[in-house]
């Protein structure tokens, strides 16, 4: 039996559709933990970035810590993350190492991105806004903010895509989410389970990918959009 | 000058940067009148613009008082000031992401208007800085430069404010579109009176729009600050006189208008004259042409060999190619004196009547004055 027969039969097998380990149960688990590790990250991050976006202060410093933060591996973060919390009890089966993993996933992009689309603004913009009497934040909410929206809403992308992506780990420190198809397949040597696990996996970033740069058509103001 | 007619008073104001050893400006002390409209210019480096910026603080002096219309610009919130202080810079700075109404809408907005009111009030400045309605719904970056401009001023005249500051406007647009723009806005400033503080590097810009220049030197030292025939006439130093350039001559002609002068009647005879009087006439100015009258209307001109024999009327007078009013200026009469076979300027009122004649030697008296 080769891998796509294999593909098919788990496919055609109405346990993988049905029960409480179903494909749905899966596709929700993965889910939610990734929606939950990008906007906690983007939380966390977001005040940070437009502060120093709107001071430009010391905002070349911060990206260099973020981007050393980047360098450390999501799979080290979730190995420490779970050694901690099994301390607490709360380890093995539950979603929180993964989700404290996915989240310093999420952050840099969505922190450097900010940052840079405050900067991107036009000092003549921003002074003429000054100049015309906009208090700080007003010129924050008005001006630099709308127009570094494009850039944000590719941060928040980036983020979300790499974090689906990676939550496959979730089913490492065994949680769910679509990673239990691929650890499964390897623990019962079923090819057509692993593949089934990528497949999904790698349609739902797609997915995520499209539906995400329609979202950022539709914020990108109307007169950046103009053709010059 | 009585104390009110100050609008806006620098007292020893000083900017000095940290880690420099000069400062951008160092004890500058300048009074604008209410109306004036103030030039600042000198090479880059002289602080004019750091100036300019220290008067709605986007540059906070570092000492020194700032007073406008009477009151003290640091004892307020800075973007309280600048609601009050129209403000055009040389790189326009509209907001892409804002129809051309909204960027002009802009500081009635933020000073609290109602919706109508501001609309009203946009539909009213597009048209004041000549530019169509349809653009209100357009973006900035469908618009050209020029019109761009255009609506940066009208953006900073939204609330009506007493003082303009314009941070070389008209620098960014080519030379063509400048000169039409600084036209129109001379003309705009005759109407709306205001208080205009506008920085420019270029002299010849300086002397067209100001009703004073105030020359600035490396470091915000105020080498000269008066009328630019006076500086012309009088430069205060050398360092003015070589920032003035050369044709400093022309340039202060073109400053005078020609009622400046004295117009004389000239050689001028009545078509119905004998060609012994005509003679005479020549004979009198020293000339070999005379103008030919109709009245009160100038028809042209004679030369002398062609009355031989012939009286005013039987011969066809050649009309001058240009005639001047007299609010034209004398650089203009030059140039009508330099390239017409007649030696001279010929000056006529509104309605086309005949006035006189300016020559070379009135005008250049004017020069050397």
């Amino acid at each position: 039996m080769n891998v796509l027969e294999q593909l098919i039969d788990f496919i055609m097998d109405p346990s993988t559709w049905t029960g409480p380990a179903s494909f749905w149960t899966r596709l929700f688990e993965h889910l939610w933990v990734s929606v939950a590790a990008t906007l906690i990250g983007i939380v966390l991050v977001f005040p940070l970035a437009l502060y120093l976006g709107h001071t430009k202060r010391g905002s070349q410093a911060a990206t260099a810590v973020v981007n050393v933060g980047r360098a450390v591996p999501s799979f080290g973060i979730l190995a420490v993350a779970f050694l901690i919390l099994v301390e607490f009890g709360a380890g093995v089966g539950t979603p929180w190492a993964v989700l404290v993993a996915l989240i310093a996933l999420a952050a840099p992009p969505v922190f450097t991105n900010t940052i840079a689309g405050i900067q991107s603004v036009d000092p003549a913009t921003v002074e003429a806004a000054r100049g015309m009497g906009l208090t700080g934040s007003q010129v924050l909410a008005r001006i630099e903010l709308p127009m570094a929206m494009p850039l944000v809403m590719e941060g928040i992308r980036i983020a979300f895509v790499q974090v689906i992506a990676t939550a496959t780990l979730g089913a490492l420190v065994a949680w769910g989410g679509l990673g239990r198809y691929i650890i499964d397949g390897f623990a019962v040597r079923d090819n057509g389970q692993i593949l089934f696990g990528a497949l999904a996996v790698g349609l739902l970033a797609i997915a995520a990918e499209v539906g995400f740069s329609l979202i950022q058509r539709a914020v990108t103001p109307r007169g950046l959009r103009v053709a010059r | 000058m009585a104390e009110t007619d100050v609008m806006i008073r620098l007292q020893s104001v000083t900017k000095q940067y940290a880690g420099t050893e000069l400062p951008a400006v160092g004890d500058l002390s300048l009074d604008i009148e209410r109306g004036e409209f103030v030039t600042l210019v000198g090479p880059s480096g002289c602080g004019k613009t750091t100036t300019l910026k220290m008067i709605n603080r986007i540059i906070e002096p570092t000492s020194g008082k700032i007073l406008i219309d009477g009151v003290d610009a640091l004892s307020m919130p800075a973007h309280e000031l600048r609601r009050s202080i129209g403000y055009v810079i040389q790189q326009i700075g509209l907001f892409p992401h804002r129809t051309i109404a909204q960027n002009v809408g802009t500081v009635p907005s933020l000073l609290g208007w109602e919706d109508s009111r501001i609309a009203e009030r946009t539909d009213e400045l597009i048209e004041v800085v000549g530019l169509e309605r349809e653009m209100l719904d357009r973006y900035p970056s469908e618009l050209s430069g020029g019109q761009q401009q255009r609506v940066g001023v009208a953006r900073a005249l939204a609330a009506d404010p007493p003082v303009l500051l314009m941070d070389e406007p008209f620098g960014a647009v080519d030379p063509i579109v400048r000169g039409h723009l600084q036209q129109e806005f001379l003309e705009l400033q005759r109407k709306l009176g205001k208080t205009v503080v506008f920085v420019t590097h270029d002299i010849d810009e300086a002397i067209r729009l100001g009703t004073r220049i105030a020359i600035l030197n490396i470091g915000g030292v105020l080498e000269q600050y008066d009328t630019p025939t006076e500086i012309l006439s009088n430069p205060a130093n050398q360092f003015v006189e070589d920032f003035l350039g050369g044709e400093r001559g022309l340039k202060r002609l073109g400053l005078l208008p020609i009622s400046s002068a004295d117009i004389v009647r000239g050689p001028v005879a009545d078509r119905t004259s004998t060609a012994e009087d005509a003679r005479a006439v020549m004979a009198e100015h020293e000339v070999d042409w005379i103008g030919v009258l109709d009245g009160d209307r100038l028809l042209g001109w004679v030369e002398a060999s062609a009355l031989d024999g012939a009286d005013l009327s039987e011969v066809e007078p050649r009309p001058f190619a240009v005639s001047l009013t007299a609010d034209a200026s004398l650089r203009e009469a030059l140039d009508s004196v330099v390239t017409g076979h007649a030696r001279t300027a010929v000056v006529v009122d509104r309605e086309g009547k005949y006035r006189g004649m300016l020559d070379l030697e009135a005008i250049s008296e004017e020069i050397t004055e």
